[in-house]
């Protein structure tokens, strides 16, 4: 999911880099052979794993009976739900977003950064993390159930499953709306809505004849871009819907697995391609609006003054802090808590501090889910992640270095190596599928796919750093009489291994937090932790269930120890992404 | 119409404004001047309602404004930066203040059956934005884009749209600082015209000397929260009654000097007009000071030294640079005044000049 933002930022730094770069471009243009060897292995690598199995993707809705009246009707019931529930939570993050930007960029108050903090920590959190959190706070099996008994009516009914999800969708993506609209906040001059008040405006005519227009941009950018990651979410329906839910992300991944038919999953991935295609060139076009409209920072936040400036922030501030306190610390809780009754013992509900759930991974039971104790599974995605980070690094950095200094082969090729971020991951684990055959017998298949998703990022992350390194700090090293051994000691590799080491961690989360592709590419005896997640949930029981807990409580806390990270790292670097 | 009571402001707990008083009448253009971070832009926003003061009373037509939102005030605002809306074109946004008006006028009643009267209503808009635009000599340019605009013209349009809806007052705050000299020299004198014929009472805030003795009838010289002084531009201009405001008004020749005899004592002759006469003693030599005020022997004071063909005293000053100012030469000397000549003197020569002393207190 964080992959779109990221990089859509990247490519703002990208222009300032390519800026950079051309300025002292005469300096140092290496010829076209070894430009040609930069672009082998990246190019390579695409060409076999991701625009073959596209181009196989794409022959088989061609060849095959793709096109049939039953066919359209199923595409265009998903279509439609697809569209429904991403306006929809779309509508509702805005019903949130949009006060909460005015909350962070018009007051001050106690906690504020605090606050401001804890609504970005789901957009980095794995789906299978935040849906664990929902089902920790509201599913059957959690908080919510345990200390208000609902009507297992309601609790099992589509509209409760459809409720979790709308929530879930509205908990990851308000950031969003706060950081794209509040900074639009922020970047208004405040001078503009004092005018229109001494011209006669009261503050709804304010609102209505001068901010909103000129917000529109910036509300036009947010919604497109909330709405491309509900229109496109997968884990989170998944996971607290069931197959109740058929989006086309859902549908193309039933129709691999559990009612096959690749023709048609092909059919609704390209379909989903296009959309996100038209989505993010929509999404980049405003928010070019959106940056260019750049006017100095005013500080217009102030303590609120009148009753109900006071009554408005604090009630948005608890709000805002229940909402996104409350499902992160449910898990954590509730993988700690016995809230069902043991076996054999029907009816009586224990409760109470455990740590069974824990212990549980690490044995190996018979009538298991896995041949492998399940903190196997911890193993295993600790094994692809780091190979993702190798795979990505090794490619990522000269097609780095090359577009660090771009020429006219890299304006074309730029476009080319972003491309895999519009496809949904489903869609890759679909592709590897048709090009490479249904066995898969091999488990480097997984690390593979979590480095398509990883490396337009691992590329957007070092090719700023690449570009910023000015030439003339090399020119000066080496007229110091260095090396270049040591003026690449001395001059690129301080700058570097920051950069270096913010992108293998970007690509060591993706690779654990990755689910979509995973699901449909991994074997049963290598499962990682998110898909160990997901098999935990979909069995009965309060064991499974508390196991699940536990693994997505694991998963949590390496994601956000990889986050404070790269939050450390872009802290001393002084500047955003 | 409208009068400033005692008004006082702190900003981050350090005083800003302390004990504010005054007024201005109808058809009066009055001149705040001030260093910047004075607090006269502070003033101004309390006066637009976008701020409030700690304490005192802002008043027009003995009607306290404290509880008048900005928005019922009608108190035209220009800004140094313009402040056009850039979403909407020239008419637009000459015609804002106009629809907003017109939108509070129509009750919601007839706001609801009002097609009848748009019509007529946006004849009126049409001609009354045409008439604005004229004002300020930018005739035709409704259907333009802000961003097409130079910083002059755009002066202008904020210019027309705080006048179309005939507000009761206008401010300007240091409308002219982003223009270049001759732009300045130009729009302020337009900006005269228009206020002479509009007789709108006007606030004009600036740091700059030269366009408050241009437009003002009334200067108020505000330093360390206060009205140090209010008068006319002639009245200011030949008693500044302070250091700091000399200065401030650009008057260059600031001496210190102590007090050696006074005519109550005897030591100097009595001046003519019945005032007393000092001799002044400072490190260009000694003057003769008459006076109003009390000068005890011994008193450090601070002397205004103005270049005068009847002036009592006469200076010797050795020639340091030789700068050329239009009609005459800025002549800098070797003991920090400057002086105006006719003709360039040579670097190194010392020059005798009659010299007329006022005392700054």
């Amino acid at each position: 999911m964080q992959n779109n933002m990221l990089n859509h930022e990247g490519t703002e730094t990208l222009t300032q880099a390519q800026k950079a770069g051309k300025s002292n471009l005469g300096a140092f243009v290496p010829s076209w052979f070894s430009r040609f060897l930069l672009w082998l292995a990246p190019l390579l690598f695409l060409l076999v794993f991701f625009f073959q199995p596209l181009a196989r993707i794409i022959t088989l809705v061609f060849s095959a009976s793709a096109f049939t009246e039953i066919n359209f009707q199923l595409i265009l019931s998903t279509l439609s739900f697809t569209f429904y529930q991403a306006a929809l939570s779309t509508i509702l993050t805005f019903l949130l977003g949009i006060p909460s930007a005015i909350l962070f960029s018009r007051f001050n108050f106690g906690g504020k950064s605090l606050l401001r903090a804890l609504t970005a920590v789901p957009f980095m959190l794995p789906t299978v993390v935040v849906a664990s959190c929902f089902n920790a706070l509201l599913g059957n099996h959690g908080w919510l159930f345990f200390l208000f008994p609902l009507s297992p009516e309601f609790t099992t009914s589509k509209t409760f499953y459809f409720l979790l999800i709308l929530l879930a969708h509205i908990f990851y993506n308000t950031t969003i709306v706060i950081r794209i609209v509040g900074n639009a906040l922020l970047r208004l001059d405040p001078k503009l809505e004092q005018i229109a008040r001494s011209l006669g405006a009261d503050t709804f005519h304010v609102w209505k004849n001068v901010t909103l227009p000129l917000l529109r941009p910036a509300l036009l950018a947010a919604a497109l871009l909330v709405f491309m990651f509900d229109f496109t979410s997968f884990g989170v329906i998944l996971l607290l819907g069931g197959s109740n839910f058929s989006t086309l992300e859902v549908e193309i991944y039933l129709r691999v697995l559990k009612l096959p038919n690749l023709p048609l999953a092909a059919l609704l991935s390209i379909i989903q391609l296009i959309f996100t295609l038209i989505f993010s060139i929509l999404y980049t076009r405003t928010i070019n609006q959106v940056t260019t409209q750049t006017a100095p920072r005013f500080s217009t936040s102030r303590l609120p003054k009148t009753p109900k400036e006071k009554i408005f922030v604090a009630t948005l501030g608890i709000l805002l802090s229940a909402f996104f306190v409350l499902p992160l610390l449910s898990l954590p809780v509730r993988s700690f808590t016995r809230l069902e009754a043991d076996r054999g013992q029907r009816g009586a509900v224990q409760y109470g501090f455990t740590t069974d759930y824990y212990q549980e991974l690490f044995i190996n039971r018979r009538d298991s889910l896995f041949y492998v104790p399940p903190i196997q599974a911890a193993a295993n995605s600790l094994g692809y992640a780091s190979l993702t980070v190798l795979f990505s690094l090794v490619l990522g950095y000269p097609a780095a270095y090359a577009l660090a200094k771009p020429t006219r082969l890299e304006k074309f090729l730029d476009p080319l190596i972003m491309l895999p971020l519009g496809a949904s991951a489903v869609m890759l684990g679909l592709g590897f599928i048709i090009s490479f055959g249904r066995s898969l017998a091999s488990p480097w298949f997984v690390p593979i796919a979590h480095t398509l998703v990883a490396l337009p990022f691992v590329i957007r992350t070092l090719q700023p750093a690449l570009a910023s390194i000015p030439e003339r700090l090399r020119q000066a090293a080496s007229t110091l009489g260095a090396s270049p051994f040591r003026v690449w000691q001395t001059v690129d590799f301080p700058i570097l291994s920051r950069a270096t080491l913010g992108a293998a961690t970007f690509a060591f989360t993706v690779s654990l937090g990755e689910f979509g592709a995973t699901l449909l590419l991994t074997r049963p005896e290598y499962p990682t932790i998110p898909i160990a997640i997901q098999r935990f949930l979909s069995q009965p029981g309060g064991l499974s269930y508390g196991q699940a807990m536990a693994m997505a409580t694991l998963l949590m806390l390496l994601t956000t120890l990889a986050i404070l990270i790269i939050e450390k790292l872009r802290l001393s670097n002084a500047g955003e992404f | 119409m409208l009068e400033i009571r005692d008004i006082f402001k702190t900003y981050d707990g350090k005083p800003l404004l302390r004990g504010i008083s005054f007024s201005v009448s109808q058809g009066e253009t009055i001149c705040l001047l001030g260093a910047s971070g004075s607090g006269k832009s502070t003033l101004l926003r309390m006066i637009a309602g976008l701020e409030f003061p700690e304490s005192g009373h802002i008043l027009f037509n003995e009607i306290d404004l404290a509880q008048t939102p900005p928005h019922a005030r009608d108190f035209g605002l220009v800004f140094q930066d313009y402040g056009l809306f850039p979403h909407l074109n020239i008419f637009d946004n000459v015609a804002f203040g106009l629809k907003m008006k017109a939108l509070e006028s129509n009750s919601l009643l007839f706001g609801l059956s009002r097609q009848h009267p748009q019509g007529k209503r946006a004849v009126g808009l049409q001609t009354r934005v045409a008439e604005m635009l004229e004002l300020v000599n930018l005739q035709g340019f409704e259907k333009r884009k802000v961003t097409d605009l130079s910083g002059g013209e755009q002066q202008r349009v904020a210019l027309a749209r705080a006048l179309a809806p005939q507000p009761r007052l206008l401010m300007f705050d240091e409308p002219l600082g982003a223009l270049d000299k001759s732009l300045k020299e130009d729009l302020l004198n337009q900006l005269r015209a228009i206020l002479r014929k509009t007789k709108i009472p006007a606030i004009y805030v600036t740091h700059d000397q030269d366009e408050a003795f241009a437009i003002a009838d009334r200067i108020l010289l505000l330093h360390d929260g206060k009205i140090i002084r209010d008068g006319t531009p002639a009245e200011v201009w030949k008693n500044p009654n302070s250091v700091w405001a000399a200065r401030m008004l650009g008057m260059g020749n600031v001496i210190d000097g102590v007090v050696t005899s006074s005519s109550a004592q005897g030591g100097v002759p009595a001046a003519e007009d019945g005032d007393e006469s000092y001799f002044i003693k400072t490190d260009v030599g000694v003057f003769t000071l008459n006076c109003k005020h009390k000068h005890p022997k011994g008193e450090k004071i601070s002397l205004l030294l103005k270049q005068s063909e009847d002036g009592v005293d006469e200076v010797k000053l050795k020639v340091e640079d030789v700068l050329f100012d239009r009609d005459q030469f800025q002549v800098k000397t070797g003991s920090g005044l400057v002086i105006h000549m006719k003709d360039a003197p040579k670097v190194g020569l010392v020059v005798r000049v009659r010299v007329k002393v006022e005392c700054l207190a």
